[in-house]
């Protein structure tokens, strides 16, 4: 394989040859990406796209075109609306929650403690138990009446009258979501344990020569070093905070009274069950991710004022 | 374990922290403070872990109990003094569950994934944080825009395309997409390959090193952590993934262990739910020795390098 940026030949070819090369590397190097963009993502999106120009379901096939007319049925549904609601207050509510959280953990299980391998392991456990059986339990435990939680506070000596009612209550149904959902922070976790292991030695060592505490070092060596992968993080936990699904599938059904009527589910109501108005569905599902995009491009826009890069190369 | 990584075989190592704190005694009149700090954070690491477990718990002790006492209020804690655990539960459970199909085809699936999701993440994203080209940010943009389109979108054109290429009711759909780089997989190397000095690339190519070698000899050692990461969050998602196979898979004999744990919910009724929690235990014996095996990548010292920061 030639050599791209070898100075001899920078002066035997010119730079313009030199950036070809490396123009060409690059699409050579992105090529697997390029073709599943086109079979796998950006294709089906495009379809999508049109399909939800169109009123389809698998019956009527081929879809009919019907021009903006989803797009003007949901401004207009209370219900949209209302989700849209949800979805929101879930993401504003559990994101900064959960990058805090993992964060927090990553910098503790860092630390050289006796018995690491254990620790991380048990720490990264709730992550790997995931799906089904994992809803059902989190119902089980938050039953109001005779559930583990519950029972908990009362022992403890909440007077029963003062017991939340979790899943069954609209008002704490999303927080009692959120509180789900953090015990899933292995996976940003593990990220951050990776990143950290990559911030340069001697600026500890430096820093300890000066003197700097502990906290310290943290705030200003490790933090700023691992603020690309924080700032991955919280674009991460943005995107997957709106497609909150299997909870509100199993649990709640969106309920009650729509207080978990999340994007997702309502998108999945009107595709697969017995609606099943796909072209609704598509609709619902571009206006999900026009809103995503919005949210991740003003998280783009902060990002200058707090990520530190020590190699771009644009 | 401290591996110490250089570039090039002619750049001289450097000194690790933990060599110099053998060296100079500056740093070992820290050691009373080192102690409290060490002793509260394991304080704390324990109170959090008991949180963390207790769900975990909860799942053991009821995977023990008779269908008729999982339900059975007030909760009973301890197996063998409160009842009789009942280990046949877990035989019961794997035999109801067909387990060698299962697992044999969740190996497969989760196997041939997981390599593809790395190798493809690891050459797209070399790609992205290293070299310049005509329409790069676009393209990465792009890339971070198929991060947020929900799965459901691209969902119903996928299955008609699998359909008709007549892959649906085969493993290919389940394997051939993570050949192709996910974006999360992508976007995540991108961002560790930035962390490195580019001048550790250049004084490679000084070298005489191609990009390929730059990328195996320079880069890969680097992100040893993050590929650990990748390969254990990859083989985590397909292992567990549910609603792919649900959509793609109709044989009994193609079926998934993620599949399979939800048939306890069909046929009787009632879930059983002691089965149910004794097989989802068991479905994460691999997982569990898997993040043990690598979690020792995670342990700092890996980069010390002779470029300044």
């Amino acid at each position: 394989m030639a050599a791209v940026t070898v100075p001899g030949s920078r002066r035997a070819t010119g730079v313009g040859a030199l950036a070809r090369k490396e123009a060409l590397w690059f699409y050579v190097l992105i090529s697997p990406w390029i073709a599943g963009f086109i079979l796998f993502s950006g294709g089906p999106t495009i379809a999508s796209a049109y399909l939800s120009l169109t009123h389809n379901d698998p019956v009527n096939w081929p879809p009919t075109w019907v021009g903006l007319l989803n797009y003007d049925v949901m401004f207009r549904d209370r219900l949209f609306w209302k989700s849209l609601q949800v979805t929101t207050y879930y993401t504003v509510l559990s994101v900064p929650l959960s990058v805090g959280f993992a964060t927090f953990l990553a910098l503790v299980l860092n630390e050289k403690l006796p018995g690491m391998a254990a620790w991380r392991t048990i720490y990264y456990l709730p992550s790997i138990v995931t799906g089904v059986p994992v809803a059902l339990m989190w119902n089980w435990i938050f039953q109001p009446q005779f559930g583990l939680v519950n029972g908990l506070l009362y022992d403890l000596g909440v007077p029963s009258s003062m017991l939340p009612k979790w899943l069954s209550d609209p008002q704490w149904a999303v927080p009692t979501f959120v509180i789900m959902s953090l015990w899933q922070f292995g996976g940003p976790m593990l990220i951050y344990l990776a990143s950290i292991q990559g911030v340069p030695t001697q600026l500890y060592e430096s820093a300890q020569l000066d003197g700097a505490s502990k906290l310290r070092q943290i705030w200003h060596i490790t933090l700023p070093s691992i603020s690309p992968v924080i700032f991955f993080n919280g674009i991460l936990a943005i995107i997957s905070s709106f497609q909150v699904f299997t909870n509100a599938f199993v649990i709640t059904q969106g309920g009650p009274n729509y207080a978990t009527y999340f994007m997702v589910f309502m998108i999945y109501q009107n595709a697969f069950t017995y609606i099943s108005n796909m072209g609704y569905a598509d609709a619902l599902a571009w206006v999900l991710f026009i809103i995503m995009l919005v949210f991740t491009a003003m998280a783009f826009r902060l990002q200058r004022h707090w990520v530190f890069y020590e190699a771009v190369v644009r | 374990m401290t591996v110490v990584v250089s570039s090039t075989e002619k750049r001289p190592v450097m000194p690790t922290a933990r060599s110099l704190g053998q060296e100079l005694p500056f740093f070992r009149r820290r050691n009373v403070r080192e102690g409290i700090w060490i002793g509260s954070l394991t304080a704390l690491v324990t109170f959090g872990s008991l949180l963390l477990l207790f769900p975990v718990y909860f799942m053991i002790v009821t995977s023990l109990k008779t269908q008729g006492a999982s339900f059975l209020l007030p909760m009973k804690w301890f197996p063998g003094i409160q009842y009789v655990p009942q280990w046949e539960n877990y035989g019961e459970a794997l035999r109801f569950m067909k387990w060698q199909t299962a697992y044999t085809n969740t190996m497969v699936v989760a196997v041939l994934s997981m390599a593809g999701d790395v190798v493809s993440a690891v050459l797209v994203a070399y790609g992205f944080a290293r070299f310049r080209a005509p329409g790069k940010n676009l393209l990465f943009g792009l890339v971070l825009s198929t991060l947020m389109v929900p799965q459901i979108v691209r969902l119903v054109p996928e299955y008609l395309g699998f359909s008709r290429l007549g892959m649906s009711n085969t493993f290919w759909p389940l394997i051939l997409p993570a050949w192709f780089g996910s974006a999360y997989n992508i976007f995540l190397l991108r961002q560790f390959f930035t962390t490195i000095p580019i001048e550790m690339d250049q004084s490679a190519q000084i070298d005489g090193a191609g990009p390929m070698r730059v990328l195996w000899d320079v880069l890969l050692p680097q992100i040893r952590p993050a590929l650990a990461v990748v390969l254990i969050g990859s083989f985590t998602y397909n292992w567990n993934d549910f609603f792919r196979p649900l959509i793609y898979i109709n044989s009994p004999s193609l079926r998934t262990a993620a599949l399979s744990l939800s048939s306890f919910q069909a046929v009787y009724g009632g879930t059983p739910f002691h089965l149910l929690m004794a097989a989802s235990l068991v479905n994460i014996i691999p997982l569990v020795v898997l993040f043990f095996t690598l979690q020792r990548y995670f342990i700092q010292g890996i980069v010390v390098t002779g470029v300044k920061g």
